[in-house]
């Protein structure tokens, strides 16, 4: 047994040292390494990738930010995805619990579910620009095909694999069916299901930008199309860079509320 | 069964044992064996007798046990004993309306059990408390099962009566073996049961932790006057609990010896439960051989 083969659990990662008082700079050089990467690619390019540097497109930023317009397409995106989100909860939960709680529905959902989950949703812009015309609800419902799988496929997970004994023991303390669903059977639930909402989350937020590229002449994804017709180059990054600091908050907050609920 | 009119006993715990004691002693000459009579140790108004009659489990196959007796007077704390695989859980499932006999029948209070009830509370092998939940709202999830609002006070005296009266609002996560089952019975205990039935409740635990619930139950059961029939594998545990220990050998043997504990005092130590221990242990190795 040499020494070196010796380590303590904490230190078998190597570099763990570093993660103490300093660890919470840590980030924050992540964030300056990327930067830095940017800074060099376009620094180092030539031609049109010039136009795309960060101190260009950090002063666009600013504009931006300070535009009261450009708030009208953060708003509407957000409004899509909320909608989106909403029908994907409305959809997808009720469905997760049939799915998950009767043995004959997951047999017969099963292969179809995965089968559709590997559709890619853009394959159904051109049905659903047919269907429901240009505009919001054509970029709603092909967020929804895309959002809905992960919110289904963890409901029905958590409610198939929930502890048997808990229920049992819930009978034994007097609980009616109704109470036991209620205090017993949803709360044993609720982290999966926000694990599925989490992943639904950060899916509806990455498939906004193509669904708005595609039917609307409104929003973010439109915009970044936009700013490229006009030849305004460095607005695509600053857009870019408000699409990745909105979805980084919503997936923060969900995790926020999925951490109060995880009991490991 | 109220909780006021026993805390005032807590206090005097030594002379209320003695009176126990005795009250133990005399009974045993007026009762014989399995055969149940009246008067018991802890005569308590609200507790009920637990009465299995002809009671016969099969599992496909697997005879577990055929015309099965047992009756457990009120008040009365009534080990099963046996090997593993001997049927003794699936016994207490029985009583507690967790399955259903293949023949026969189990009353409680003269009711006939059906199907799981708060007023026959169970004790799990494992606490299984509700990790959703902190110490006190699982103590106070019984009524809340049962459409009711938890008396505030009542959980308080429970939470006092097991000793978590200091991390009632701790995550179950970080409660010890020892203390998540003490939640886990008050838990039950919340449901005010008149009887309780208790599935090797400490047998995951360390001796000295074992030893101090041993006693604490002992306490409780007394304060409280329930009936309590004691699944277990461990004699001295056996011995050391019950007013009366009931043997069962392998399957489908059934209960084959019920051995009345005497002891006038339940110290560890003393000679005369020292004899009943090396008793049971006697019958119990002439089941385990046969």
């Amino acid at each position: 047994m040499s020494p070196r083969t010796m380590a303590t659990r904490d230190r078998r990662r190597s570099g763990s040292e570093l993660v103490g008082e300093g660890g919470r700079l840590l980030p924050a050089v992540g964030l300056l390494g990327g930067l830095a990467v940017w800074w060099t690619v376009t620094a180092l390019g030539s031609g049109i990738i010039t136009n795309f540097a960060p101190a260009a497109t950090f002063a666009v930023l600013a504009e931006l930010v300070a535009s009261p317009s450009f708030y009208d397409h953060v708003l509407v995106s957000v409004y899509r995805f909320a909608v989106a989100l909403g029908l994907c909860l409305t959809v997808g939960l009720p469905v997760g619990i049939v799915v998950g709680y009767f043995k004959a529905a997951e047999r017969a959902t099963t292969v179809l579910f995965q089968f559709m989950r590997m559709i890619s949703p853009l394959a159904w812009f051109p049905i659903a620009i047919i269907v429901f015309g240009v505009g919001t609800r054509s970029a709603v419902f092909v967020m929804f095909m895309a959002g809905l799988w992960p919110i289904v496929l963890n409901t029905a997970h958590g409610i198939a694999t929930i502890d048997d004994d808990w229920i049992t023991v819930g009978e034994s303390l007097g609980g009616d069916t109704r109470a036991l669903l209620r205090r017993v059977v949803v709360p044993a639930v609720i982290p999966d299901m926000l694990t599925g909402i989490r992943l639904s989350i950060g899916i509806l937020w990455i498939i906004l930008v193509p669904a708005e590229m595609l039917g609307v002449n409104t929003g973010l994804g439109y915009l970044i199309l936009d700013a490229r017709d006009r030849f305004s180059y460095a607005e695509i990054p600053a857009i870019m860079l408000v699409i990745g600091f909105i979805g980084f908050w919503l997936d923060l907050s969900v995790r926020r509320l999925h951490a109060r609920w995880n009991w490991g | 069964m109220s909780i006021e009119s026993r805390a005032a006993t807590t206090d005097d715990d030594g002379g209320d044992s003695g009176g126990g004691a005795d009250a133990r002693a005399d009974s045993a000459s007026a009762v014989e064996q399995d055969a149940g009579g009246a008067g018991t140790a802890r005569s308590a108004a609200d507790a009920a007798p637990v009465v299995a009659s002809d009671l016969t489990k099969r599992y496909d196959e697997t005879l577990v046990f055929d015309g099965l007796d047992l009756r457990v007077d009120p008040g009365e704390v009534c080990c099963l004993l046996g090997p593993s695989g001997c049927g003794k859980t699936t016994l207490l499932h029985l009583l507690a309306g967790l399955e259903d006999p293949t023949g026969g029948r189990v009353e409680i209070d003269g009711e006939a059990v059906t199907g799981p009830d708060y007023r026959w509370g169970v004790v799990f092998q494992d606490p299984l408390l509700y990790p959703w939940l902190s110490v006190r709202e699982n103590v106070e999830i019984g009524p809340r099962l049962r459409g009711e609002e938890p008396d505030a006070d009542h959980v308080d005296e429970l939470l006092e009566l097991v000793g978590l009266d200091g991390v009632a609002d701790a995550d179950t996560a970080d409660l010890s073996g020892g203390m998540a089952q003490r939640a886990s019975l008050a838990r039950t205990l919340a449901n005010d049961p008149d009887v309780l039935l208790l599935d090797e409740p400490f047998s995951a635990l360390d001796q000295l932790t074992k030893m101090e619930l041993q006693d604490e139950l002992l306490r409780i059961v007394d304060e409280l006057g329930v009936t309590a029939v004691f699944v277990t594998h461990d004699i001295d545990e056996a011995v050391y609990l019950g007013d009366r220990v009931a043997i069962m050998g392998p399957v489908p043997a059934g209960i084959e010896h019920v051995e009345r504990i005497d002891s006038e005092t339940r110290s560890r130590d003393d000679e005369a439960f020292l004899a009943e221990r090396a008793a049971t242990f006697e019958h119990l190795e002439a089941v385990g051989l046969e």
